[in-house]
């Protein structure tokens, strides 16, 4: 029963829900009960709430009492650490920050609440949302269900193994240049970045402003419409939040499963993004998948886009820019870790041994990056100039757009690579979110859905779909199209064949 | 990179000077890279959407309670924040 | 502290070209701060006008005022400045522990406002054209408590406390250009610049502008240069001068010390300097150093400030009239003498006594109590006279004088208590008890306890004797504490006599 539960999509089980089949403490402690079997060797928690049972009692009795809920009440949801929440630990994944408690609630946790939605826990991340692996978390990496012994992607890649190890149906993510869209790719799970502005930021920790976007992290593509459709939409906290009118993100989703949107719809081909860039399992799946939908009617279109090899430099100049700043707030005054240096201390010694103390390698290198690229008054020089980067990646988008509907791409290079394999080597790291940064710099969405297996690894492969800014709807009718038709094809969802995980001793499911 | 280090607030090792002083390259061929296709001509774009004129009315809102204000503080004393000795002065 | 060589400030000028500027900055007084809906409040317990914002919190977002927007646009334009198709915010970053993000937002290449002057009347009626650089919007920054150490002043202390409600409060910086052709007048001028910012901020009733709150403070640069040469000297910074006094007596001072130094063939170091308000003296402070390292990039949590012709428009068409018309329009309604008008208008007066006669004063009671007993209290405080009362408990004071509450000698001392921060004159007069006893009655009992122990003064008044009566005033006045009015009792004593 509970296994079955865990396995079912948040659509599915939110009609079950809804029916009364199954209540929404049973759905909630099905979960608890998967992530005391799994997570000992997933550790896509860092912590699980105390209080995920007595919420989902608390949605039961009103939906007893005949309150009219939400389409997903009593759903269960992970929330990335990134987003603060009043009722646990906060940490972004950093020892700085180990025990905050936020006084607010994220506006994107907030709205998950009124929802109806249960938080399970918080997941674990890159410290600070720094790195495509999860392994740069102070608290231990994150290991992908579909290998134990290789990365679940990142920033997110406890968000995204959470999903994928059916320990929570959604969660959420955030995607600074790739970090929902990433874990994605190598979990064989669905991840969107929204159009930036179309959900808020209020209550993320920011890495980098100008980038950073949330988004709905799941299995499926309408699970993540109906996630999307919760946290989006207009936010007075964030300056940057974009007051348009959103359509329904899952009745695009569903309009995309029947299938006809694919007829005519014209498909753009990045020339410039070479399949010899890419492993080649990773490029024959994408490929497959563009033939796929060539046959239901779809026009693949070569596109140009000239600059897009500009954005990982112009990425890496205006991520650690802003990020240097952001984290400066991170000084042992007025919350997180103190260490005080012995001898005569001063604030700026206390300051100077704390950031040392509290900050990983990678948050460090980044900060003394950024710290450098603004100094001296340069930001013009650099700053700037990577701003000018973004001008013209949104000029090879607007001239694309005029040509096709969507984009499509490889969600990244390479499947899962070996915990720690490139830890070591930060620019080969960096060159991983090659086809994701784009969109961040644009401020595009993009969704990543599972497009196969590599042949030479049998690890999941992602595709990834762009379209103009404000046009997220159109993602969610692509996605599920090519969704419905690639389950179609394997007879099942592609996490079906993702190995059983071992379950913890003692902890096993209940029947 | 000393400097930097005290720009950043870091306190960095002999060992952590060195390799990111080597890393510092990163950031330099970024420049280069990106200074070939940012010409004069080419405006910057500070936000990927554009907007303007974002305003909050000046009315007042929840305000956290001293309270809360608190919770997470390292050390604080008479509702205030405490630090330790400062050595520099304000801007 | 060793005390700085002085050049005789004549000499001074006679060898030296004195070049000013200023950055003043004004917290407007809007309701809530610059980038949160935090109340915007003077004086409330620590840390309780916090918003996530205020104390850089985790996932915290700044939101601008619009408020704060239009009052920055509207003192651009009142200091003749352009209003700036397009603005923007740009973080400003520096590590102290008074900046709870650790960055400020304030503005930098793209100033709310720039190019403009300001007309400054000294006191003979001499014009002076201060041209204005920039005026830029900003946030305050949080207040520090040192303890520990003797003097209560960082150096030394133990440890300090930081209270944040300041943090986020609006602020305007105005930036004038370097002032030249100053010479013996600089002092003069710089006291009469501060008074002139501080008579427009009011008259657009945007500021609160008591300098000793921090309303309104001034940094003032002083550089000196030989006669003749062209290249400026290396200038200082003096910081916080927080008196409209002390703007004069700190610019004469660096005058002063900087020409003995270059005269004695030494250099000016370029660094900023604190004023010390008892001693009258400046003392070094940080020099200009690779600190300064602001790494300022716009900031990319805010949008552009793009205001509409038709909002500057608006704004301008309600901008009061400009300090020299509005000196000309006072001085002719008041009907004061030329000595009685400098009086005010010297005394950085104007608008405490306009807004006085608006409460319902007439002017020249305005006038008494603000370059009288106000100004003589503040003289003997050190303190500013505009810091130490408000032009409503001005003219409720004068009310209560005229409605015969309160004799003059009654008034001073309530006076005295509303400086003191015992609240409005009516609260004063309440607590300590302080009304002219107006009641008969109780007169007559006074009268009747004094009669009792001197027997023999009604007969002497009978006898012609009146100034006998004064023995009896002296003891009701003194039963009463002060607090009858004397005349009446004399009446009073005058008509038991004649019974
Ligand atoms: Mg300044
Ligand atoms: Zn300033």
């Amino acid at each position: 029963m509970s296994t079955e539960l865990i396995r079912l999509s948040a659509a599915d089980l939110a009609a079950k829900l809804a029916s009364g089949e199954v209540s929404s403490v049973e759905a909630t402690q099905a979960h608890l009960d998967r992530i005391a079997a799994v997570d000992a060797d997933i550790h896509a928690f860092l912590h699980v709430s105390d209080h995920a049972l007595q919420v989902a009692a608390d949605v039961d009795r009103r939906r007893a009492d005949g309150e009219a809920l939400g389409p997903v009440a009593g759903v269960p949801l992970a929330i990335k650490d990134v987003l603060v929440t009043t009722d646990m630990p906060s940490t972004s994944g950093s020892r700085i920050l180990e025990g905050y408690l936020s006084p607010f609630d994220a506006t994107v946790v907030a709205r998950s609440r009124a929802a109806g939605l249960v938080p399970l826990g918080k997941t674990n991340m890159d410290e600070f949302a720094m790195g495509s692996s999860t392994e740069h978390s102070a608290y231990g990496p994150t290991h992908n269900p579909w290998d134990l012994d290789r990365i679940p992607g990142g920033s997110g890649g406890g968000s995204a193994a959470a999903v994928a190890a059916f320990e929570a149906p959604l969660a959420l993510g955030s995607d600074t240049g790739g970090s929902i869209r990433q874990p994605a790719h190598v979990t064989g799970t669905v991840g969107l970045k929204p159009t930036y502005g179309g959900v808020s930021r209020y209550g993320a920790i920011a890495l980098a402003s100008s980038l950073d976007q949330v988004g709905p992290v799941t299995r499926t593509v309408l699970d993540a419409g109906l996630l999307h459709d919760v946290i989006g939409g207009h936010d007075p906290h964030d300056s940057t939040s974009l007051t348009d009118r959103w359509p329904s993100f899952a009745d695009a989703a569903r309009e995309g499963a029947r299938g006809d949107v694919l007829r005519g719809l014209r498909v753009g081909v990045i020339s410039e993004l070479p399949d010899s860039g890419f492993q080649p399992g990773v490029s024959k799946s994408f490929r497959a998948a563009l033939a796929a939908m060539e046959a239901q009617g779809a026009e693949l279109v070569e596109i140009s886009a000239p600059h897009f090899e500009y954005g990982v430099a112009a990425y890496y100049l205006i991520l650690p820019a802003e990020a240097s700043s952001n984290l400066a707030k991170f000084d042992s005054v007025r919350f997180g870790l103190r260490v005080t240096p012995s001898g005569t201390p001063t604030v700026e010694s206390v300051m100077a041994a704390t950031r040392e103390a509290g900050f990983g390698d990678e948050v460090k290198r980044r900060i003394i990056l950024g710290t450098y690229a603004l100094s001296a008054g340069y930001y013009d020089a650099y700053y700037g100039s990577a701003q000018k980067v973004r001008t013209l990646i949104q000029r090879d988008f607007d001239s694309a757009f005029a040509q096709v509907d969507v984009i499509a791409t490889p969600s990244a290079p390479t499947t899962a690579f070996r915990l720690g394999e490139k830890i070591d080597d930060p620019m080969q790291m960096y060159l991983n979110d090659v086809t994701t940064i784009p969109a961040n710099l644009a401020g595009v969405p993009g969704i990543s859905i599972p497009s196969g297996l590599a042949e030479e690894d049998g690890l999941p492969v992602g595709i990834q779909f762009l379209a103009p800014a404000r046009q997220d709807a159109q993602l969610y009718r692509v996605g599920a199209a090519l969704e419905a038709l690639l389950v179609d094809s394997w007879g099942g969802p592609l996490l079906d064949r993702a190995p059983v995980l071992r379950q913890a001793q003692g902890a096993g499911e209940v029947a | 990179m000393r400097h930097l280090g005290v720009l950043a607030r870091i306190q960095l090792s002999d060992e952590e000077v060195e390799r990111l002083t080597g890393q510092l390259d990163v950031i330099v061929d970024n420049i280069a890279k990106v200074s070939q296709v940012a010409t004069p001509d080419v405006p910057a774009t500070s936000h990927p959407i554009p907007l303007r004129n974002v305003y909050r009315a000046d009315e007042v809102g929840e305000t956290l309670t001293l309270a809360q204000a608190l919770q997470n503080a390292p050390d604080a004393a008479d509702g205030r924040f405490r630090v330790t000795a400062i050595l520099g002065e304000e801007q | 502290m060793a005390k700085d060589a002085l050049m005789d400030y004549d000499a001074a000028i006679e060898m030296f070209e004195p070049v000013l500027g200023f950055e003043v900055h004004v917290e407007l007084n809007t309701k809530t701060k610059m980038f949160s809906a935090a109340p915007n409040s003077f004086g409330r317990e620590a840390n309780s006008d916090l918003a996530p914002v205020d104390l850089g919190l985790p996932g915290s977002l700044p939101v601008v005022n619009e408020q704060a927007v239009k009052y920055s646009i509207s003192l651009g334009l009142a200091l003749g400045c352009q209003i700036a198709p397009s603005s923007r915010f740009a973080r400003k970053n520096y590590f102290y522990p008074d900046l709870g993000k650790n960055y400020q937002i304030s503005q930098y290449d793209e100033p709310i406002a720039f190019e403009g002057s300001v007309e400054v009347e000294l006191a003979d009626g001499t014009r002076v054209v201060v041209p204005i650089e920039r005026a830029h919007m900003e946030e305050d920054a949080g207040k520090l408590t040192h303890v520990g150490g003797s003097t209560g002043r960082i150096q030394g202390a133990e440890y300090s406390l930081v209270d944040y409600n300041r943090a986020g409060v609006p602020l305007v910086e105005i930036v004038t250009k370097p002032i030249y052709g100053a010479e013996h007048r600089a002092p003069e001028i710089a006291k009469a610049y501060v008074q002139t910012v501080r008579d427009i901020v009011l008259s657009l009733g945007i500021s609160d502008a008591k300098m000793e709150r921090g309303n309104l403070r001034c940094d003032a640069n002083v550089s000196l240069r030989p006669r003749g040469q062209e290249k400026l000297g290396t200038r200082t910074e003096t910081k916080n001068v927080n008196s409209m006094r002390s703007v004069e007596r700190a610019v004469r001072y660096e005058i002063q010390r900087q020409a003995a130094i270059l005269a004695a063939g030494g250099s000016i170091t370029q660094e900023t300097r604190h004023w010390h308000e008892d001693t009258g003296t400046t003392s070094p402070g940080r020099p200009k150093s690779d600190a300064d390292d602001y790494r300022y990039f716009p900031e990319p949590d805010l949008l552009p400030v793009v205001p509409s012709a038709e909002l500057i428009d608006e704004l301008r068409a309600a901008l009061p009239e400009p300090p020299a018309e509005r000196r000309r329009r006072l001085k002719a309604e008041w009907g004061f003498s030329d000595l009685e008008f400098q009086d005010v208008a010297n005394g950085g007066l104007l608008s405490e006594v306009a807004a006085t006669i608006d409460a319902g004063a007439t002017p020249a009671a305005a006038r008494k109590w603000w370059t009288g007993e106000i100004s003589r209290i503040a003289n003997a405080q050190g303190r500013e006279a505009t810091d130490l009362v408000s032009p409503a408990d001005v003219a409720s004071l004068q009310g209560l004088i005229d409605a015969g509450t309160l004799t003059d000698k009654l008034a001073r001392q309530v006076l005295e208590g509303v400086i003191l921060g015992e609240g409005t004159p009516q609260e004063v007069i309440d607590a300590r008890g302080l009304a002219v006893v107006s009641d008969d009655g109780a007169l007559i009992a006074a009268i009747d306890d004094a009669l009792a122990s001197q027997p023999d003064v009604l007969e002497k008044i009978r006898d012609g004797k009146v100034q006998a009566a004064g023995a009896v005033i002296g003891a009701v006045m003194k039963a009463m504490r002060g607090q009858a009015d004397a005349a009446r009792v004399r009446e009073l004593i005058l008509e038991r006599a004649a019974q």
